[in-house]
């Protein structure tokens, strides 16, 4: 086995292929992850704008950016760590670009992402 | 102790069991054959010589060809070790696999040569703090290694100052390491950390 495919192969079986909907930048989410405190451990959730995805495979991570108390929190979630229990997909944002940083320097109505008008397609 | 010889195939990370990302060492690990066994009767003391990787036929001296043709091995192999004391219910000829030795979890000895890095000086090459700075009259001085000893008394520089000099390019063992995951039949074994080398390099791993 050569150098890159062992790498590859390693990723693949590693991977946790968790059944995630399919989201892309601009979209309002919540992640549920796991936090384990000592032998405790509990859910808990992250409601917020994805402002970027990275990476493909093993190492795709996207970005969570929310306001809190008028403060911004951002946190970075990789997709294969199994600690990520779920995803949900509130809302479909329409945005131009694949990075939305320009949200960082924005706030109150301002920061609002315009929703995407998903078309039913008819059957 | 029970042994392979493998091959460093690179890094990456991975999620444990806890979920925690740790980094690993991909380690291509034999299959390795057995090219001779020595005996408490014969040799004095009781070992393994496993043989390992690609070897051209042309780059073979005859005697060690005819060494492995004794094993029953048509094709030349790179890297002929012995391990010492190594208990396995196998003879002469047969293949040790990874999955024969090691099991997640295991504490294992990875020996290999490091990287070279030629020529280094004392910063480096020993973690000396250099001068610090570069004012109050030093010029030139930055990364100095200091005095090398005493004055009128010894009058000469003890033996093992530590000085510049070649680094790296030698035997290294990490002892302790965990073994994260082991795919046998792919002969893949990861090692939580770093192991000794560069990329392609030959390692042993010891129980």
């Amino acid at each position: 086995m050569k150098e890159l495919e062992a790498i590859q192969f390693v990723h693949d079986q590693m991977l946790v292929k968790p059944e995630f909907p399919a989201f892309n930048t601009g979209d309002t989410i919540v992640v549920t992850y796991r936090i384990t405190e000592g032998d405790k451990s509990r859910e808990q959730a992250f409601r917020g704008d994805v402002i970027q995805i990275k990476g493909h495979g093993m190492t795709k991570t996207f970005t969570v950016r929310k306001m809190s108390h008028g403060v911004g929190v951002e946190r970075i979630f990789s997709v294969s760590n199994p600690n990520v229990v779920a995803i949900q997909v509130l809302k479909r944002g329409r945005v131009r670009r694949s990075r939305i940083y320009y949200l960082r320097g924005l706030v109150g109505k301002k920061a609002r992402i315009k929703e995407k008008k998903v078309v039913a397609v008819a059957k | 102790m029970n042994g392979l010889i493998g091959k460093k195939i690179g890094m990456t990370s991975v999620y444990d069991n806890l979920g925690k990302n740790v980094a690993v060492t991909i380690v291509e690990a034999g299959p390795c054959v057995i090219t001779q066994v020595r005996t408490e009767e014969h040799d004095g003391y009781s070992a393994l010589q496993l043989a390992f990787g690609d070897r051209k036929v042309k780059n073979t001296p005859k005697a060690l060809m005819g060494h492995f043709k004794k094993a029953g091995l048509e094709e030349p192999m790179h890297r002929v070790q012995e391990f010492r004391d190594m208990n396995l219910d196998k003879n002469l000829g047969d293949e040790v696999t990874v999955g024969d030795l090691f099991a997640e979890g295991d504490k294992v000895v990875v020996t290999g040569t490091s990287k070279g890095k030629g020529f280094q000086g004392v910063v480096k090459r020993h973690g000396f703090g250099g001068v610090m700075q570069q004012t109050h009259g030093q010029h030139n001085r930055l990364r100095a290694p200091g005095s090398l000893g005493n004055s009128s008394f010894a009058a000469k520089v003890m033996k093992g100052m530590r000085m510049a000099g070649h680094m790296g390019n030698a035997q290294v063992r990490v002892r302790r390491l965990q073994v994260v995951k082991v795919f046998p039949e792919q002969n893949i074994i990861l090692i939580k950390g770093a192991i000794p080398g560069h990329k392609g390099a030959y390692v042993t791993i010891e129980k």
